[in-house]
Parts: structure tokens; C-alpha cells; sequence
């Protein structure tokens, strides 16, 4: 059971520029009494995402719309759980993945193999999982022998071929995606489309934010259209994609 | 509230240690990719090392006038753990800075970067302990069994080093100075601890507030003291105990209660 509650949450980014963030200059604050810093500490705030109430629930397909800067990429850290909301609550319970970047941690001078290892742990699978799974890996990716190569040898293709094996082999019960992974040639496409179904299939809810009206009417039964860092519509795909998109 | 946080930090700190697999992990990483494709890889710090100890060795051995016997030895000891000490606070202090892309994306306890530079620190440090034994066999000096109190003596070392590496990072993720003035004040402690000049050369008064009231020297004296052959005075174990229980705690509390905005800061 993977649940998802968000009551009045917001995240207010505090900018420190060069000065204000030096001991320096607390020091003189301080010793001149505060004065400089009469709007509250004299801090600027870029407020991401302002008072966001929803719940998701098993089995909810959530498509998340909004133009850049809307706050869908830090609604997509809040809900992976790195940010805290710094106002109102967020609770997330179950296993959360998220595959924003999905070649974080690959080190170039390491061989495919040991990537495989790296990328894996980081994603939170023990040595034996990976060590179970690592043939399937290897196959998957279609590296053949240049698996025991340093990964600074790959083509980006490859690259990303060996980076999408490893992430989707998790199978977390909370997904978070920003746009759908897909990589490789033609033949390859259609492999890793199939994988990425199957890997959604298997977790609890996904979370997914896109700029594509056809990915979103396809995988989602449920879009949030983020505006100002706010919610402009939460409802179901047709409805909200209408309204987005105008037509 | 603080109640909460307390939890909150020591969860954190527990799914930490329980991923230890991920720290040593990324550890390894750490010193591989530093010396990939070089022939002779991380011994390259231990072979600097070793000239610089010969070198000072020599030059400071002749000014104090110290037997080689007694000076090479302490030398050694004190430059190797040193090293140590200073670059896991002065890593520490850059710790979360550094790890910012890990964090920013994935939900992986903080802590487990903290423990990433020690344990980095502490591969680096296995790598340049060889000179010790090697300094031994040049003036003929030989190891006794009592050397094995300086596993415990390390283990409490480290422990004092997690809670400065954590306060440090946290703040350093905050205020970006301070790194730059944890520098120099190693700079200084590094002059002020016995590590270059025999305790044995102060004048009395001097003694009393170079060695007695400086806590590094009695966390440098539980490791170097063993393997010198030397008791660990019992002043040295209760400073170093001390300092573990009282950091931890606050450790503990400041971690807890600034633990969520660390994301916000990097």
C-alpha cells in the first residue's frame, strides 16, 4: 500500500547571494544591531510551489503538466522525498524511486560492469540483487563484450543503453519520472518501451511530468496542471489536456 | 518538536550505517578514480609522505638534536595520523557541498556522505601506515604487543571525527567561508599539537597548555601513543570519551533540527 498526502505544502527557496551567505555578514548584522535586514532577515525568497493539497493512492497514474518553470521539477523532488516541504506537510509512505537522472553516479574510467554495480546500489538494491539480475543486465543492454570496458568508450548511445538496464530494473512502489526514458535505435526503442511498461505496471503510483499530450492521454489516469507553483486543475487527462493544450 | 528531530536524525544516521555497502562503494570510487590509470595509484600519496617524513625527519631531528630512534618514530606516527585527522575534518566540511547532485536527487541519508569521506579518509590512511613500519625497521625499533590498543584508540577517533565532519558540513553547506577558515585553523592546530616537536622539549608551564588543554593531542595520543610502545594516559581516554559523548549529542540535536533545510542550502 503506497500513499501520497500533501497538505498545504509549499517550498520556499531562500537565494543566499555571495554576500548574504558569508559568516561575514551575519557577524555585522549582528553586531549593527540587525538593522540591514528589516524584510525578514533581509532574504530573498523564491516561493516554487505555494500551498499544494492532494492525496494520490494506489493505482494512480499521475501526469504532471505546466510550463518551465510551473515547479514540476520540484514537485518531483518534494515527492521523492530530497526536499522537506518548508511549509505544511507531505507524507509519503512506500518505497520511492525516482529516475530524473538516470545516469547519476556512472563513473566514465569505470568498466560497464562495475556501473552496473554503482548505478545499482545507489538506486538502493543490494549486492546479490544486482549480482542475481546482472546476466539479464548484460543482455538487455546488447554491450556484448564491451561491457568489461571503461563506459568513456561508449558511444552516448550505449551510455544511456547501459544506464536505462540498470535503473528499470527496479521496482520501486513509487515511481517518479521527469518526461518518459527512452533511448537507443529503432529496434532497440521498442525494447526499451516495453520494459518501461512493464516497470510501470509493477509500481503502485507513478508520478510522471511530461510536455507530451499523447504520452500523457496514454500512461496517466490522472493530470495535475502546475501553474505558479500552484495547482491550476487536478483531474482527469481529457479534461485537463483540453484545457492545456486549447484544443 | 525536538523530540522529533532527535528521531529524525538518529533514523537517519541508522539507514546510514545500514547502507554501509553504498559507502564503502562509493569510497572506493573516491580513491580509484582519483589515481585511475596511474601505475602506481594511491601509493603515490604514501611515497610523498614518506619523503616528507625523511625529510623533516632529518632537518628537525639535527635542530632538536633528537636520537633518530626515539624522533623518526613519533614522527612518522604523528604526519601519518595527522593527515588523517586533517583531511576528514577539512573533506568533512565539504562533504555535503560536494555529494549535492546525489542529494538533490536522490533520497539517500545524508549521513552516508559523511561516512563516505571518512571511510575514503580511512583507505588513504591504510595505504600510508606502511611507512610506519618500514621508519621501525630503519632506527630498529621494535613493535610490542601493547600497539594493539591503538585499534580501540582509532575507533574512538573516528567516532569523534563523525560528529565534527557532520556539524562542519552542515554548516559549511550553509555558510561557504567557513571551510576557508576551518583550513586555517588546522593550519595552526597542526603547529600547536606535538606532531613535529617532541612533547618532551617544553618547558614545564608551556606543557601544561600545549598538551594537557589541547583535545587534538589526546585524540592523536590514543593512536600514536600504542604504537610508540607508550601508555595512553588515562586523562587522554576520558578527553577523547568525553569529547565523543558530549559532540554526539550535539551532533545529534543540530542534525535533527536543520536535517530538512540541507537540500535547500546546496
Amino acid at each position: 500500500m503506497a500513499c501520497i498526502e500533501f497538505n498545504n505544502a509549499c517550498v520556499d527557496f531562500p537565494i543566499y547571494n555571495a554576500s548574504a551567505r558569508s559568516l561575514k555578514k551575519r557577524l555585522i548584522q549582528v553586531a549593527t544591531g540587525g538593522k540591514i535586514s528589516s524584510n525578514e532577515q533581509g532574504r530573498v525568497i523564491v516561493r516554487a510551489l505555494e500551498d499544494l493539497t492532494f492525496s494520490l493512492n494506489d493505482g494512480d497514474r499521475v501526469g504532471l503538466l505546466g510550463h518551465n518553470g510551473a515547479g514540476k521539477s520540484t514537485l518531483l523532488r518534494l515527492l521523492s522525498g530530497v526536499y522537506a516541504p518548508s511549509a505544511g506537510t507531505a507524507s509519503i509512505s512506500g518505497e520511492v524511486a525516482s529516475l530524473i537522472d538516470i545516469s547519476l553516479g556512472i563513473d566514465p574510467e569505470a568498466s560497464g560492469r562495475e556501473n552496473i554495480f554503482m548505478r545499482g546500489i545507489l538506486l538502493g538494491m543490494t549486492k546479490s540483487d544486482i549480482a542475481e539480475k546482472l546476466e539479464e543486465i548484460i543482455e538487455f543492454s546488447e554491450l556484448g563484450d564491451f561491457i568489461d570496458m571503461p563506459v568513456r568508450t561508449y558511444s552516448s548511445g550505449m551510455h544511456l543503453r547501459l544506464a536505462f538496464a540498470v535503473s528499470t530494473t527496479i521496482r520501486p512502489e513509487i515511481l517518479i519520472m521527469d518526461e518518459w526514458l527512452s533511448v537507443g535505435d529503432e529496434g532497440f526503442k521498442h525494447k526499451a518501451e516495453a520494459r518501461m511498461n512493464e516497470l510501470v505496471e509493477a509500481t503502485s503510483i507513478l508520478v510522471i511530468a511530461s510536455h507530451s499530450r499523447d504520452l500523457v492521454l496514454h500512461t496517466c489516469n490522472r493530470v495535475i496542471w502546475l501553474e505558479h507553483g500552484k495547482i491550476k486543475m487536478d483531474s482527469d487527462p481529457e479534461t485537463v489536456t483540453r484545457a492545456y493544450f486549447g484544443h | 518538536m525536538l523530540n522529533n528531530s532527535i528521531t529524525a536524525a538518529m533514523a537517519d544516521i541508522a539507514t546510514a550505517v545500514k547502507r554501509y555497502s553504498l559507502v564503502g562503494m562509493l569510497g572506493w570510487q573516491d580513491v580509484r578514480q582519483r589515481y585511475r590509470r596511474s601505475a602506481v595509484g594511491p601509493f603515490w600519496l604514501t611515497i610523498s609522505m614518506g619523503v616528507m617524513i625523511g625529510t623533516i625527519g632529518l632537518v628537525f631531528g639535527q635542530i632538536f638534536n633528537s636520537p633518530m630512534k626515539e624522533f623518526l618514530p613519533f614522527l612518522a606516527a604523528g604526519m601519518i595520523l595527522w593527515s588523517f585527522i586533517s583531511t576528514c575534518v577539512l573533506e568533512g566540511c565539504s562533504s555535503l557541498i560536494a555529494a549535492e547532485s546525489i542529494i538533490k536527487q536522490l533520497p539517500i541519508p545524508l549521513f552516508v556522505h559523511i561516512l563516505r569521506t571518512i571511510w575514503r579518509n580511512t583507505l588513504i590512511l591504510a595505504h600510508n601506515i606502511v611507512i610506519f613500519p618500514l621508519v621501525l625497521l630503519a632506527v630498529q625499533k621494535p613493535l610490542g604487543l601493547e600497539a594493539l590498543w591503538s585499534i580501540p584508540g582509532f575507533a574512538l577517533l573516528v567516532l569523534n571525527l563523525a560528529w565534527i565532519s557532520l556539524i562542519l558540513s552542515l554548516l559549511c553547506a550553509r555558510y561557504r567561508d567557513l571551510p576557508q577558515i576551518i583550513a586555517s585553523v588546522l593550519q595552526i592546530a597542526f603547529y600547536l599539537t606535538p606532531i613535529m616537536w617532541l612533547p618532551s622539549l617544553l618547558p614545564g608551564r608551556a606543557g601544561t597548555y600545549l598538551l594537557d588543554l589541547n583535545p587534538i593531542y589526546h585524540l592523536l595520543q590514543i593512536v600514536r601513543a600504542p604504537l610508540l610502545g607508550q601508555d595512553v594516559s588515562t586523562v587522554s581516554w576520558c578527553v577523547a570519551g568525553g569529547m565523543a559523548l558530549f559532540g554526539w549529542c550535539i551532533a545529534i540535536i543540530i542534525y535533527g533540527l536543520y536535517k530538512r533545510r540541507i537540500a535547500y542550502w546546496l
